[in-house]
């Protein structure tokens, strides 16, 4: 091993540091057409009228597109196929795309943008997922479990009552996370252009490639397979470009009809309305604990405001449920989500994935716990944490889990034991830990087909080039499939050059979401190395006369390892491979382990492995003010194994960044205009300058342990990093308001207000504590009944209907 | 319509003239009438430091500058910072040290750091922040960023570029 886990540049680091990494945006074509979309202004209504013959006979408008050139409905998920690329007769939020124009220049189509002329008739605008839910008409869907339900679950693995009648304690609290959004640095772009074979092209700064490439083929009915789409590499995604977008659609059809290139970037104001990002949930928890701190049951009740579209919004209402069980271990468990349209950007995947809001729902109780029971919070952690090998009350495998081991590592290097309930008024440290996927266990669409597939050519030259469909999103995916090639066949990275993310070149991989793809894309590569070092150990074997199984590869040789000074150069192996077996190129793929549970629901949260996390937070927080400083965090890690390691650490670090920005700042926040102005719910601000993000300044000192006991389903034993490390920073963060000031803050974004509104809560007599102060009545529907392993359940439900192939 | 203005100017130190539609920026002219894509826009407000170059030496948000207001003047961008073939300290130890992970605020970053270093040689990590304060990068979490430029100047004191593994 000289290039797995040791410190190294990335494969196209020289790109970014030079400014020649081609994002969307940077893409032109001659005779390139410039594409604008008119969005809608109200946030519900019918589209009584609309007349573009203004903005078409505007000079050097070609093309205007109304949702009548867009009958076919698309969505990430087959569940959830509600969208137009324009609307057809609805408008459902403030920025919903209703119109394009297609220009000669981008300030000829924006122009035009106000010549489309439209007349909304106004529905009533659902501003709240409690609107929502009491309000069954006007719906914003004609499809959902019910009314503006989109969908309710109820799961229940074992007796919960019986749980919390075996409790010495039982716990109800309730918190609210508040959605933010992705905020890449790159606005999405895309460009479409028919190629000369007349065949469609679409260039995008898309993370799923995969799905795109059907959205195309669904809603212009053409054959996939004259449709060719390539994921730019992305300026930032984080989730954010995650699903099939209306401008991706627009541009492609106005490219087939003009049959001239056409390109879009996006306004930063329109990234706002694209949105996808994190769910705002209100929800419960009902946990009953022993007098030692061991877990009976948890009852655990979510409200998810979905906003106007389905995006992935079923997997993120069962994903806020899923993970609770791999982190801790819970005899019997209750879960019921409930997602509710309402009229505003749909929310969707953010790093995490419905997964951070209940996380820092389940932390912060379990810091109240342990004050409760007298117990320090991290030796809390210690008794209850899942083990090994283990399949949890809802069915999910848990392999190998360091997360003792993460608090371990973080409580000594923070000196936690010298510094919680220790330190004086104004400074606290917190403490949270968390789980994350390494990748979706199940495809969006299921099919028995693997999940990444890596092809690899061997030249002569001793050059190899793999091809991947994964997607490079600024994660190093393309620095995991170089790297994972060139060791296993002993040559520099320098020797392999990445070609990736392109429906026409290269194989499937699904994309670059739920961490994925270092796990799938790597073991696949691995796979594919390994066939090829085979055959060209096979034709080294007999050239040298000695036993193939005794040839090593490395330092761009193949040699005997009992004479090293016996040997060829890796292009001469090569060779003999080819003159021996003709054209060298192996393939190689991943498929999931199948997943244990067999009820429905539970296609969500199953994954190869987990990893772990585990952090503390210290802040100084003052009481006159509120106003709260970060001066440190402490985070371990449970990443299997590191393969780049400053390339995991920066993941790390960003996601300690990203959480910070949620726990601190950031609110995709939308208010309702009065009636007599329009009744609208629109954005408060979309716009980076008050949508406040984290900047230098901001950012605190991060202390960043790796935790590396390798997993033997990951490749090399890595798991994923991208994602997990974001989890257990906002808990840890409101728990160490609490330390700091003794009040405790049960939402996100924790504001110096909301501290001053606790604190005076506090002065005078009433709970010190602020946050949401109940869970609306639902009507939920009959509980799927899942007895856990331990009670001799197969995975099955013993009511109501099994695993659908349609549901995710 | 729009209204045609020709002016000259030094990008990254080649005497340059170019025409293009008067309301243009000084980031649209370089992207679309300069063919130099390195500068990048993130939203065209001055809330991102995406666009930032060197305007006479001194970091300008190119997209709230007029590029007709530049005539006469000096451009430096992220095309102009490696010299001799070799890359700019700065460039190096973003490379090595991972500061650099989706890429596209990193031009950005980069050029604002040289005017800082042009400035300061040895600038103490709050001079730093202090710098790259108006630059917003959502990937990296700014730490391998701050000890990019802080190897940078190492690597300039030792008057040769860093750089660990492979060069290309």
């Amino acid at each position: 091993m000289n290039i797995i886990g040791t410190p190294r540049r990335r494969v196209d680091a020289r790109a970014k540091v030079t400014g020649q990494t081609r994002f969307a945006d940077d893409l032109a074509l001659p005779r390139m057409l410039h594409c604008k979309l008119v969005r809608s202004t109200v946030p519900h209504g019918r589209i009584a009228r609309i007349d573009v013959s203004k903005a078409l006979a505007h000079p050097g408008v070609y093309l205007v597109l109304t949702g009548r050139d867009f009958p076919i409905p698309y969505g990430i998920l087959p569940v959830s196929q509600d969208e137009h690329a324009l609307a057809t007769d609805r408008v459902r939020f403030v920025g919903d795309p209703v119109a394009a124009v297609i220009a000669r220049d981008e300030l000829t189509a924006f122009e035009a943008l106000d010549l489309v002329e439209i007349d909304y008739a106004p529905l009533d605008p659902i501003a709240s997922p409690e609107d929502g839910l009491a309000q069954d008409a006007p719906t914003i869907h004609q499809y959902g479990d019910r009314g503006n339900v989109h969908k309710v679950v109820s799961l229940g693995f074992g007796d919960i009552e019986k749980a919390f009648r075996n409790a010495d304690h039982v716990f109800e609290d309730t918190f609210f996370y508040q959605g933010s959004t992705h905020l890449p640095i790159e606005q999405h772009a895309a460009l479409a252009a028919r190629d000369p074979d007349g065949k469609l092209v679409l260039w995008s700064a898309t993370q799923t490639p995969h799905y795109v490439h059907r959205a195309l083929a669904k809603t212009l009915e053409m054959p996939a397979a004259h449709i060719r789409v390539v994921a730019a590499p992305n300026g930032g995604g984080f989730g954010g470009k995650s699903d099939p977008f209306n401008h991706e659609i627009v541009v492609a059809k106005a490219a087939w009809l003009l049959d001239r290139p056409v390109k879009i970037c996006l306004t930063r104001e329109e990234v706002f309305y694209c949105h996808r990002g994190r769910h705002p949930v209100l929800m419960h928890f009902k946990t009953g604990v022993k007098r030692d701190g061991t877990i009976t049951g948890v009852h655990l009740k979510t409200l998810l405001d979905g906003g106007a579209y389905g995006s992935y919004g079923v997997a993120s209402t069962f994903y806020t449920g899923a993970l609770q069980t791999v982190t801790y271990h819970i005899p019997a468990y209750h879960f019921q989500g409930c997602r509710v349209f309402t009229n505003k950007p749909p929310c969707g995947p953010k790093r995490g994935h419905g997964t951070p809001q209940s996380r820092f729902g389940q932390e912060i109780q379990l810091d109240k716990i342990a004050e409760a029971l007298a117990l320090d919070p991290a030796d809390l952690r210690l008794r209850i944490v899942e083990q090994p090998d283990t399949l949890t009350a809802n069915y999910l495998h848990v392999g190998t889990i360091g997360l003792a081991e993460c608090l371990r590592r973080v409580t000594r290097a923070s000196n936690w034991k010298q510094a919680h309930r220790r330190l004086p008024r104004g400074r606290g440290v917190g403490l949270a830990c968390s789980s994350y996927l390494s990748g979706a266990g199940l495809p969006i669409y299921w099919n028995d087909m693997p999940h990444s597939g890596v092809q690899l050519k061997l030249d002569r030259s001793g050059g190899v080039t793999a091809f991947c469909g994964a997607t490079e999103i600024g994660q190093g995916s393309d620095d995991v499939l170089v790297g994972c090639v060139a060791e296993i066949l002993g040559i520099h990275p320098l020797d392999v050059r990445a070609v990736t993310g392109d429906t026409d070149l290269t194989p499937v991989d699904l994309g670059s979401y739920s961490s994925r793809v270092t796990l799938m894309m790597g073991n696949a590569a691995i796979q594919a190395a390994e066939r090829a070092r085979d055959q060209l150990a096979d034709a080294v074997a007999a050239r040298l006369g000695v036993p193939r199984d005794r040839l090593v590869f490395a330092e761009r040789r193949v040699f005997d390892a009992a004479d090293p000074a016996n040997g060829v150069a890796f292009a001469d192996a090569v060779c003999l491979a080819e003159a021996r077996f003709g054209t060298v190129g192996t393939t190689g793929s991943y498929t999931p382990p199948r997943s244990a549970a067999k009820f429905k629901g539970g296609g969500v949260g199953p994954s190869p492995t987990y990893s772990y996390s585990a952090a503390v937070v210290e802040v100084d927080v003052d009481p006159e003010t509120g106003w709260i400083q970060v001066p440190r965090v402490w985070i371990a890690h449970d990443i299997g194994r590191a393969l780049n390691p400053p390339l995991a650490r920066g993941q790390i670090e960003g996601s300690v960044y990203m959480a910070l920005g949620e726990a601190l700042m950031e609110e995709q926040t939308f208010r309702r205009l009065p009636r007599r102005l329009s009744n609208a719910v629109v954005h408060k601000f979309p716009s980076m300058l008050e949508y406040k993000s984290p900047t230098t300044l901001d950012m605190p000192e991060v202390i960043t342990e790796l935790v590396e006991h390798p997993d033997s389903r990951g490749p090399f034993g890595a798991k994923e990093v991208g994602q997990g490390p974001l989890l257990p920073v906002m808990p840890a963060l409101a728990n160490a308001v609490y330390d700091a000031v003794g009040v405790r803050i049960d939402e996100v974004p924790i504001t110096p207000d909301k501290i001053l509104r606790a604190l005076e809560a506090k002065a005078t007599g009433r709970p010190p504590r602020y946050g949401p102060s109940g869970f609306p009545e639902i009507e939920w529907p009959e509980t799927l009944q899942v007895p856990p392993p331990w009670e001799g359940g197969d995975g099955r439900a013993i009511n109501g209907p099994a695993r659908s192939t349609a549901q995710p | 319509m729009t209204q045609h203005v020709q002016v000259a100017l030094v990008v990254n130190g080649e005497p340059t003239e170019v025409a293009f539609d008067g309301y243009k920026t000084l980031l649209e002219v370089l992207r679309e009438d300069l063919s130099l894509g390195g500068t990048k826009h993130g939203c065209e407000l001055g809330e991102c430091g995406a666009c930032a170059v060197l305007l006479d030496d001194a970091p300008v948000l190119s997209c709230l500058v007029l590029g007709v207001d530049c005539d006469g003047r000096r451009v430096t961008t992220i095309e102009g910072l490696a010299s001799d073939g070799r890359l700019h300290p700065l460039q190096e130890a973003f490379a090595d040290l991972g500061a650099a992970q989706c890429g596209y605020c990193t031009p950005g970053f980069i050029v604002t750091a040289k005017a800082l270093l042009d400035e300061h040689p040895c600038p103490t990590r709050e001079q730093i922040k202090e710098a790259l304060s108006g630059n917003l990068c959502r990937c990296t979490g700014y730490q391998q960023i701050f000890e990019a430029v802080e190897a940078a100047v190492v690597a300039t004191g030792r008057d040769e570029p860093r750089g660990t593994s492979h060069k290309s």
